[in-house]
C-alpha cells in the first residue's frame, strides 16, 4: 500500500508542474514526494497497530471477565488469573486443568469472539488510517513543498529512536529486575538476603508444612560465585596473559597467524558445549585424579567448572592484554633493548608496567564475564549451597540459583521466584560497576598513549 | 667507588657477563612458559575436539534389525475396514520378532525380547500402511530401528563383561542380539531420524529438527529486528548525532550492554515480554526479541566501525556536489559501509545461536516434540537442545549430544567462514 503511495505521490508531484520534463520546478526530486506520501501512509498506521496490539489483550481479558456470571465477582487475583488463564487455553483448544463447564466455555467463545471483532476492527482501521494519511499527504503536494527536509527529519527521528533502544533496554533492565526485586525485599529482608548464611529456597504450598519459611540468605551463593570466578581467573589470567606476551613479543608472523585464529576459536564456542565438556569429561577426570592422590572430589566440584570456564575466558584476556601490549609505543621496547636488557627484561620491567591499566581493566571484564557466565556452571557445578572455599567441594552460584529458581511453573508472585529477580539485580549491579571500571579503564589507557 | 687499580672489585662489563647466563636461562624460561601458555589454549582445543568426534560420530549412525512382518489383515482390520489409529502395530512387530525366537516362551523372557525394537518399529509399520494400504495382508521384509541400549551395545558402549546387574541388557538380551547379528539381521545406517525427528523420549527417535527450526525462526526474528535496528543506531552516532551528553550516554550505555551478563537479557525478557506484554512462553517470537537486544551492541559496534572506516574525503566530496546529508549517507556511506556491517550482523547472528541461558529464561527448555511450524508455536533452540539431552541418563543421549553439538559448531563455523570471505571479498584499500 505504501509502495503504490509512493508512486502516486511520485506522479503526482511531476503532474503537477507539468510532465517529466520540468522537474526542475520542484523543489525536490519527484521521488522524495513518493517518499512523502508513502510515510504519511504507513507511519500513522503502524503506530496504531502496535498501541493496538498492546492494549488488546488487556482489554479483551477485562471485557470477558465483566461478561461473567456474578458468583464469580469475588474471587481473589490468583484464581482469577488461573480462571483467565484456563480460559484462554480453552479458547486455543489447549488442554485445561479444571472441569470445563458451561460458564467457561462460554466465556473461551466470546473470548474469541471479542479477539475476532478486534482483529477485523484493526485491520478496517489500519487501511482507514493509511488511506487518509495518504491521500492528505497527496493532496499537500504542490511544487513549493519541501519534501525532501520533510522526508530527512522523519528519517532523523527514526534513526534517534533507533539508537535511543540501547538506553531503552537499559531502563527496562533496570526496570524489570527492581521492581521484582522490591516485591521480594518486602517479603524478606534486604540484611538477611545480604549477610544471611542459609540457603534454602523452599516456599511452602501450605502454610503449615515442615520448613515453610525457606531461607533466603545469600551468602553461600556469593562465596561460591567468587570461589568458581577465582578458579578460572586463576587459570586464565596467567595463561592469557602469557599467550598474549609470547604472540606479540616472540613467535613468527606464521605461527601467530595460525594461533591467533584457533584462540578465536576458542572464543566462539557456545558456552553451553563448554558445559557439556566440563561436566562429562572435566568432572570426571578431576574426580578420578583427585582420587588417585587420595582426595575427596565431589563429582560436581568447583574445580572443573572454574577450570573450563577458565579456559573459556583465555582468548578475552589474550586479546585485551594483546591489544594493551601493541598500545605501549615501540619506542618504549627498543630503548629498553637498545640498553642492553634481554627480550624478557624488556617485557616484565618496561612494557608490562606501562600496559598494565590496559591488562588490569581487560581482567576487571573478564571478571565480569565469569561472575554472569551461566551455562557452564549450570551445567557443571552443584545446587546444594555449601560455604565453603575448598575446590573440590560441590559450590553453587548466583546464576545457577537464577536458572534453577525460574526454569518450570511457579507463581510469579512467590518469594522464590521473586528471589531470582533479587539475585539478577545483585548479579547486574556488579557486573555493571565491573565493566564500567574496566571500559573506562581500558579507554583511559588507550587515549593516554595516542 | 670504583678506584681504579684496586684489586677485587669487578668492571661493570664483568658484573654483566657474571649475570648473562643467568639472564640469558631467565630469557629461555619465559619463552619456553609463553609457548606452553599458547600451547594450553590450543591443546584444550584439539583434546575437545577430538573427544567430541570420538563421542559424536557413532551418532550418526543407527542400528537397524530386519525382521519379516505379517501385516495380518483381523489385527489391522478388524472389521473389514483399515484402522490406523487403533491397530495394534506394535503387536504385529512383536510377533515378527518372536517368529526370530520359536524357543522364547515365559512371559518375562518374552517382555525382554520386545525391548530390543525400538518404539518406533510400531510407527513405522504405520507409516507404510497408510502409504499403501493395499500390503494389507502379505508378509513384508523391513529394517527396523533397535532399542537404544541394543544400539549402545553395537558401537561398543556396553561392556558384556560386567555384572548382569549393572548393565541395562541382561545376558539373555545379548545373546539374541549377538544371534541376530550372526544371522545377518543387524545392520547400520545413516541416522536420518537425527535431522528428521523432534525431541523424543526415546534416543533412537530423538532428533534435533525441531530445535533447528526453533534456532532457524528465532534467528528470523533476530535479524529481521537487530540488523536495521542496529546500524540505524549506527549511522545517527556516527554521522548525525551532535557531540554532548546525550550521545555520550548512548555510546556508554552500548559498551556498557554488551558486557552485561546474558541470562540478564533473560530475566528481562520474563518481566517484559512475557508478564507485561503477555505474549506466549516459549515461543520463537520471544526468544528472537531477547536475542535482538543482546545482539543489538555487538552489531552498533561493528557497524560503527565499518562507518568510520569510510574515509572523510567522499562525504565532503558528496557534500560539496550539493547532497543533503542524509543523501550523502544513504547514497555513499551506506554502500560503502555495508560489507563491514555484514560482516557484523553475522557475527551477532553466530553468537545469537549459540546463546541458551536467557531462552532458558523465557520457557524454551519446556520438552517439545512438535516441529515448530511458526514464530508463536513452542519451541526449543539448539544449544538449549544441547542442554536438555546432556543432563538425560541414557548413555545413548550423551552420543546424540555430542552428535548435536557437532552440527551446532558446523553451523557456527560455517557462519563464521562467511564473514571472513565477505571481508576478504569486500575489502577496500582506500
Amino acid at each position: 500500500m505504501s509502495i503504490a503511495a509512493f508512486y502516486f505521490g511520485r506522479s503526482r508531484s511531476l503532474a503537477i508542474v507539468g510532465g517529466p520534463g520540468h522537474g526542475t520546478a520542484l523543489h525536490s526530486l519527484p521521488g522524495y514526494y513518493g517518499y512523502y506520501v508513502a510515510i504519511w501512509c504507513i507511519l500513522p498506521a503502524l503506530l496504531l497497530v502496535l498501541s493496538w496490539l498492546l492494549v488488546e489483550p488487556r482489554l479483551v481479558v477485562a471485557l470477558v471477565v465483566d461478561g461473567l456470571p456474578g458468583s464469580y465477582e469475588n474471587l481473589s487475583a490468583g484464581e482469577l488469573n488461573l480462571l483467565i488463564n484456563n480460559i484462554k487455553n480453552l479458547a486455543s483448544g489447549d488442554v485445561v486443568s479444571v472441569d470445563v463447564d458451561a460458564v467457561l466455555r462460554e466465556a473461551a467463545t466470546l473470548f474469541n469472539a471479542y479477539v475476532a471483532k478486534s482483529r477485523q476492527l484493526l485491520a478496517v482501521l489500519a487501511i482507514g488510517v493509511a488511506g487518509l494519511g495518504a491521500a492528505t499527504a497527496w493532496r499537500r503536494i504542490e511544487p513549493d513543498l519541501r519534501a525532501r527536509n520533510r522526508v530527512e527529519n522523519v528519517t532523523r527521528w527514526l534513526l534517534i529512536a533507533a539508537s535511543s533502544i540501547a538506553i531503552f533496554t537499559t531502563i527496562g533492565i533496570v526496570l524489570s529486575v527492581l521492581f521484582e526485586a522490591i516485591r521480594f525485599f518486602q517479603k524478606v529482608p534486604v540484611s538477611e538476603f545480604l549477610f544471611g548464611l542459609n540457603w534454602s529456597p523452599q516456599t511452602a504450598i501450605r502454610a503449615d508444612q515442615v520448613g515453610s519459611s525457606g531461607s533466603f540468605g545469600a551468602v553461600p551463593l556469593f562465596t561460591g560465585t567468587l570461589l568458581i570466578t577465582g578458579i578460572a581467573m586463576f587459570v586464565a589470567v596467567p595463561v592469557g596473559l602469557m599467550t598474549a606476551i609470547y604472540l606479540a613479543e616472540y613467535s613468527s608472523a606464521r605461527i601467530r597467524g595460525i594461533a591467533k585464529p584457533l584462540l578465536e576459536v576458542l572464543a566462539g564456542i557456545p558456552t553451553v558445549v563448554y558445559g557439556f565438556f566440563a561436566a562429562l569429561t572435566v568432572a570426571p577426570w578431576v574426580r578420578r585424579a583427585g582420587e588417585s592422590v587420595g582426595l575427596e572430589v565431589a563429582s560436581e566440584s568447583a574445580l572443573a567448572a572454574g577450570l573450563v570456564m577458565g579456559i573459556m575466558i583465555i582468548p578475552l584476556i589474550s586479546s585485551l592484554s594483546d591489544d594493551a601490549i601493541n598500545a605501549v609505543p615501540t619506542s618504549m621496547r627498543d630503548g629498553a633493548l637498545g640498553l642492553g636488557s634481554t627480550r624478557a627484561e624488556a617485557m616484565v620491567k618496561v612494557i608490562l608496567p606501562a600496559a598494565l591499566p590496559g591488562i588490569v581493566g581487560g581482567i576487571l571484564l573478564a571478571v565480569s564475564r565469569a561472575i554472569g557466565e551461566t551455562m557452564i556452571v549450570v551445567m557443571a557445578a552443584g545446587l546444594s549451597a555449601n560455604l565453603t572455599a575448598n575446590p573440590f567441594e560441590a559450590v553453587t552460584t548466583v546464576t545457577v540459583q537464577i536458572v534453577t529458581l525460574l526454569v518450570g511453573d511457579q507463581e510469579f508472585d512467590s518469594a522464590k521466584t521473586l528471589a531470582a529477580f533479587a539475585l539478577g539485580l545483585m548479579l547486574f549491579v556488579v557486573t555493571l560497576f565491573l565493566n564500567v571500571l574496566g571500559l573506562g579503564v581500558v579507554r583511559k589507557y588507550r587515549e593516554q598513549y595516542e | 667507588m670504583i678506584v681504579p687499580g684496586m684489586t677485587g672489585k669487578r668492571t661493570t662489563r664483568e658484573i654483566v657477563e657474571a649475570g648473562l647466563s643467568r639472564r640469558r636461562r631467565k630469557e629461555y624460561l619465559f619463552r619456553l612458559v609463553g609457548i606452553l601458555a599458547t600451547g594450553v589454549g590450543i591443546l584444550f582445543l584439539g583434546v575437545f575436539f577430538a573427544s567430541l568426534i570420538a563421542k559424536g560420530s557413532t551418532a550418526f549412525k543407527q542400528t537397524f534389525v530386519q525382521l519379516e512382518i505379517k501385516l495380518e489383515q483381523d489385527v489391522l482390520a478388524p472389521g473389514g475396514e483399515l484402522d490406523l489409529q487403533y491397530a495394534d502395530f506394535d503387536g504385529l512387530v512383536r510377533s515378527g520378532l518372536r517368529a526370530q525366537f520359536p524357543d522364547v516362551t515365559r512371559r518375562g523372557d518374552r517382555r525382554e525380547l520386545y525391548r530390543l525394537v525400538s518404539v518406533g518399529a510400531g510407527y513405522q509399520l504405520r507409516r507404510l500402511v497408510q502409504e499403501d494400504p493395499d500390503l494389507v495382508g502379505t508378509v513384508q521384509t523391513l529394517w527396523v530401528p533397535v532399542s537404544s541400549d541394543v544400539d549402545m551395545l553395537f558401537k561398543g558402549n556396553i561392556d558384556a563383561s560386567v555384572e548382569e546387574a549393572f548393565r541395562t541388557l541382561s545376558d539373555n538380551q545379548i545373546a539374541w542380539a549377538t544371534a541376530l547379528q550372526e544371522g545377518g539381521r543387524i545392520r547400520s545406517q545413516f541416522n536420518t531420524a537425527l535431522f528428521n525427528n523432534g525431541d523424543s523420549r526415546e534416543p533412537e527417535l530423538a532428533g534435533i529438527k525441531g530445535a533447528v527450526m526453533g534456532s532457524f525462526y528465532m534467528l528470523l526474528v533476530t535479524i529481521a529486528l537487530s540488523f536495521p535496528i542496529g546500524v540505524a543506531a549506527a549511522i545517527y552516532l556516527e554521522e548525525f548525532a551532535p557531540k554532548n551528553r546525550w550521545s555520550d550516554l548512548i555510546e556508554v550505555n552500548i559498551n556498557n550492554l554488551a558486557a552485561v551478563p546474558s541470562i540478564v537479557f533473560g530475566l528481562l525478557g520474563l518481566a517484559v515480554f512475557i508478564n507485561w506484554m503477555s505474549l506466549p512462553r516459549s515461543a520463537p517470537l520471544v526468544g528472537g526479541l531477547v536475542l535482538t537486544l543482546l545482539t543489538l551492541p555487538v552489531i552498533i559496534i561493528a557497524s560503527r566501525a565499518a562507518i568510520q572506516a569510510v574515509p572523510p574525503s567522499i562525504r565532503e566530496a558528496a557534500l560539496g556536489l550539493g547532497a543533503s546529508r542524509t543523501q550523502v549517507v544513504t547514497h555513499h556511506v551506506l554502500p560503502l559501509a555495508m560489507p563491514g556491517m555484514l560482516t557484523g550482523a553475522i557475527i551477532g547472528m553466530s553468537r545469537a545461536l549459540g546463546e541458551s541461558a536467557p531462552l532458558l529464561m523465557i520457557g524454551m527448555v519446556a520438552f517439545i516434540v512438535d516441529v515448530p511450524g511458526n514464530f508463536t508455536d513452542p519451541a526449543t533452540a539448539l544449544p538449549v537442545q544441547i542442554y536438555l539431552w546432556a543432563d538425560s541418563p541414557e548413555r545413548a543421549f550423551a552420543e546424540r549430544t555430542s552428535a548435536a553439538i557437532i552440527v551446532l559448531l558446523a553451523f557456527l563455523l560455517l557462519m563464521n567462514l562467511a564473514a571472513v570471505i565477505m571481508r576478504k571479498r569486500m575489502e577496500r584499500k582506500w
